[in-house]
């Protein structure tokens, strides 16, 4: 098997004395769509937030690009191409639709410092994010003045502007209609084949289904399946987490 | 406008106004005008944290103090000139500023607000408590009897306030339109999203609440040589926290222009009551403008044209 692009080892996590997470292990590789699923109080978003360094996991380690990830802060990761989008947005509700994209551009792409945006190169890539994720007519409005599902696809364009090697998009899905969750869909299958490996956290199985190249079901803090979408969700495992004995 | 073209008007502004200043022959002109200096650098320093990065300062008497106290001691020690005291006070206070950015890492919103004004209030402590400074009794400043350049003193002192102020103004254009002033914006928006969005929150604030905290202080520095006797009641006064509020929050808190509004309208305000009216009123006038503000104008004066131009805009 070839490096992996994320590798989690022995990640442990707790609240107090509840253990969110439980010495999980997961492998992403380059360009791979990886399903992430589990009920409610599972540990998924513990899990995005130990990876994204938004939290302090206290055992294991969580190693991107072969490097070791364990102390750095969020902003840290999220420059070496480690991006995540927010379960709930969370846009800067002050700034314009551009300005939020402004924003990863001025401090992952420039501040990488291989490359200096232009103001002109700024204005072009803010116009190309928009265009990606289909809000070209509200470059000026504010985070206000959005429907729910402008607002999830300003998260995803924020989250691409800060040019990811991995996506990990927390519930993009929550809340959305059936054809407004196909409308995200394509356009998470577009930044995959562009050669980012997405993480999917998702609770509609539809999507997931569609989507994963592998499925990874969590329960209770604890990794009980990953595999085939089809086999993992036949699992007998799964289904007991699921729906109960 | 780019910076430097901004800097350059601001400099010419200062000139300006000094010039026009020279017409005027009498000399309370100057006193009330150096306090209205004053607060353009204290309301336009809390904004660059309040208005900017969105943490609440309640402590500004204590940076102003600071710069107060530092130039008392420079004074007994060995009595340099007002620029190099403003420097050193600056200084000082940009360091407890930077003390004070630490507090972020565990304090957000109201209970950074309180951690500011608990702040202020141990910097007071320790100075009531300094025989060397004058204790709680105070301290007489003896101005020399010329002042450089002008000759007057007080029209010494109003020049170097109007250069701070300007100072100060072309400093938050500055940030507002750079990187910085971008990061700034997206710690006060959220600040886990600034994180995945690659800003590093902890250094931006510390620079933020640095910068914030040496501009009071160098705001504070030339005020025993204008009060000539400073005791910390005077120098920790509770107006400079509240009118370093009240002015951004009246002029508006998303752009320089507003507490330099604010600072105007509310500081002529202030010292036509204490003339006319009684010197204890003026901060009654303040709490008045607030309520109304909050309710006739919650953005400010600034924003009272803005949702016009947005309008137009869509």
């Amino acid at each position: 098997m070839d490096e992996a692009l994320l590798k989690v080892d022995g990640l442990g996590k707790r609240f107090g004395g509840f253990v969110a997470l439980d010495g999980i292990a997961l492998e992403v590789r380059a360009g791979e769509r990886v399903g992430l699923i589990g009920p409610n109080g599972s540990g998924k978003s513990t899990l995005v937030n130990c990876i994204s360094g938004n939290l302090k996991n206290e055992t294991g380690t969580v190693h991107f690009e072969g490097a070791a990830l364990d102390g750095l802060p969020a902003y840290r990761r999220t420059r070496l191409g480690l991006a995540r989008s927010f379960q709930l947005p969370k846009p800067f509700r002050s700034l314009t639709v551009t300005q939020n994209l402004r924003i990863p551009l001025l401090y992952t792409v420039n501040a990488r410092g291989d490359t200096r945006l232009s103001e002109a190169d700024l204005a072009a890539r803010c116009d190309d994010l928009l265009r990606l994720v289909g809000l070209e007519g509200k470059a000026r409005a504010r985070p206000r003045d959005l429907t729910q599902i402008e607002m999830r696809k300003l998260e995803l364009a924020r989250t691409m502007a800060a040019a990811p090697k991995l996506l990990i998009a927390d519930e993009a899905m929550a809340g959305l209609s059936h054809s407004e969750i196909d409308d995200i869909l394509a356009l998470l299958f577009k930044l995959n084949n562009g050669g980012i490996a997405v993480i999917l956290i998702e609770h509609i199985m539809r999507a997931v289904m569609s989507f994963s190249e592998r499925l990874v079901v969590l329960v209770a803090g604890k990794k009980i399946a990953d595999g085939a979408p089809s086999e993992v969700v036949n699992s007998p495992e799964v289904v007991r987490a699921y729906l109960g004995e | 406008m780019r910076n430097s073209t901004f800097w350059l008007a601001t400099a010419l502004s200062v000139i300006a106004v000094f010039a026009g200043s020279r017409l005027v022959s009498n000399d309370y002109f100057f006193f009330a005008g150096y306090v209205v200096l004053q607060y353009i650098v204290l309301a336009t320093a809390w904004n660059i944290l309040g208005g900017y990065t969105g943490y609440i300062n309640f402590g500004t008497s204590g940076f102003f103090a600071i710069g107060a106290y530092a130039a008392v001691v420079l004074h007994k020690l060995w009595g340099p000139p007002i620029p190099v005291a403003i420097l050193v006070g600056g200084v000082l206070a940009g360091l407890v500023g930077l003390g004070m950015g630490m507090l972020t890492l565990r304090l957000r919103g109201v209970f950074f607000a309180i951690g500011t004004l608990a702040l202020a209030i141990v910097v007071q402590t320790l100075v009531t408590n300094w025989d060397f400074v004058g204790g709680s009794r105070g301290v007489y400043i003896i101005r020399p009897a010329t002042a450089p350049l002008l000759g007057t003193y007080i029209h010494y002192l109003f020049l170097i306030m109007l250069v701070l102020a300007g100072i100060a103004i072309a400093l938050a254009r500055s940030i507002e339109h750079s990187t910085l002033g971008y990061g700034l914006a997206a710690i006060r928006d959220d600040e886990q999203a600034a994180e995945a969005s690659g800003v590093p929150t902890l250094k931006l604030k510390l620079i933020s609440t640095t910068l914030s905290g040496a501009l009071m202080g160098m705001a504070g520095a030339p005020l025993p040589y204008y009060v000539t006797y400073l005791d910390p009641a005077s120098g920790f006064n509770l107006a400079y926290a509240v009118n370093a509020i009240a002015m951004p929050l009246i002029g508006g808190m998303t752009s320089w222009v507003g507490p330099l509004l604010g600072a105007i309208f509310l500081g002529i305000i202030q010292q036509a009551a204490t003339v006319t009216i009684s010197s204890s009123l003026n901060l009654l006038f303040v709490g008045v403008l607030l309520v109304l503000f909050v309710v006739v104008a919650p953005n400010g004066l600034t924003g009272l044209y803005r949702p016009q131009r947005r309008r137009r805009e869509a």
